[in-house]
């Protein structure tokens, strides 16, 4: 066996092979991937803004900074439950992981609510692509709304997937997968929570703090 | 036996960097609402890679990580904002 991998012995006596730094470069290298995702819509609203500055700034006052903000507050503190959990792990405190990853995913549902709210809101004044309403708007307003359904709505399908797979990682805890020895999976189901934490840090100045 | 070199960053400095971050979050909405110009989306965007760096480095443990970890992501952020910066000056040049 290489001396720099991981590796125990399991009880039935055969060797087991574990690369944990290699399997969480892999997780850094996805993330890679996703910020060019994001990173080609960031680069659309940089232009449309350039092109319409004073439509994205009247589109922008039409959302709701309080539910900007408490979202962002959301996600921060999901972000702090599931960077603890990992802490909990680390020093054995399996019941204190699981109850610290289930506040993650409460916070995470708390959020799509916010953003059903939100999203019924905008459609109910007819703010949403297809509506009558929304032809009659200005050019620059009507890409705002494009690029804020688009961006968050792919955000949003994000969180979706990161409460998946933070469920998966709950059941892995409880089922002795995921243990105080081996724990990788956790944080790599961590560095994806944080991942998109960080893409609301930007996409919420950008669309709701625009002056 | 599986070997863990990995640090533990306790629950106590997880709690500051949130409030950090909480902080941090309180200043960019404080900010906005002063008309700073074009030096408004420049100061939103700076408040918020400060922001970036705390969960990166702290939530996301690059500080415990080799450095070659750190390295790549710098490339990556530099290929990123040099991608935006060139796009920048594209258009503000035509």
């Amino acid at each position: 066996m290489n001396a720099a991998n991981h590796t125990s012995t399991s009880h039935a006596g055969h060797m087991i092979h574990r690369d944990d730094e290699g399997s969480r470069m892999g997780m850094w290298l996805f993330l890679f991937t996703e910020v060019i995702l994001f990173g080609g819509l960031f680069a659309v609203y940089a232009v449309y803004r350039f092109m319409h500055p004073e439509d994205f700034h009247h589109a922008s006052a039409e959302l709701s900074l309080f539910f900007g903000a408490a979202n962002t507050v959301i996600l921060l503190t999901s972000s702090l439950t599931v960077a603890m959990s990992i802490t909990a792990i680390q020093k054995g405190d399996k019941k204190k992981s699981l109850i610290l990853l289930g506040l993650t995913l409460v916070f995470a549902l708390a959020f799509l609510v916010n953003k059903y709210f939100e999203y019924s809101a905008k459609i109910e004044h007819g703010l949403f692509p297809g509506t009558e309403h929304f032809f009659e708007l200005p050019h620059g307003e009507a890409q705002f709304f494009y690029l804020y359904f688009f961006m968050t709505g792919l955000h949003g399908l994000h969180i979706l997937v990161g409460l998946i797979i933070l469920s998966f990682m709950a059941v892995y805890i409880m089922r002795g997968t995921i243990t105080q020895d081996n724990y990788t999976l956790l944080e790599n189901g961590g560095l994806y929570w944080h991942l998109v934490d960080v893409i609301w840090i930007f996409l919420f100045p950008l669309l709701y703090l625009i002056k | 036996m599986a070997e863990h070199t990995n640090h533990v960053f306790g629950y106590k400095n997880n709690i500051l960097v949130w409030i950090d971050l909480l902080i941090l979050t309180f200043v960019t909405i404080e900010i906005a609402q002063f008309d700073f110009h074009d030096l408004t989306v420049v100061i939103a965007l700076l408040v918020a890679t400060a922001k970036t760096y705390l969960v990166g480095y702290f939530f996301m443990h690059l500080k415990f990580e080799k450095p070659w970890f750190r390295i790549m992501v710098g490339i990556m952020a530099f290929v990123f904002i040099a991608f935006l910066a060139i796009l920048f000056f594209d258009y503000s040049f035509r």
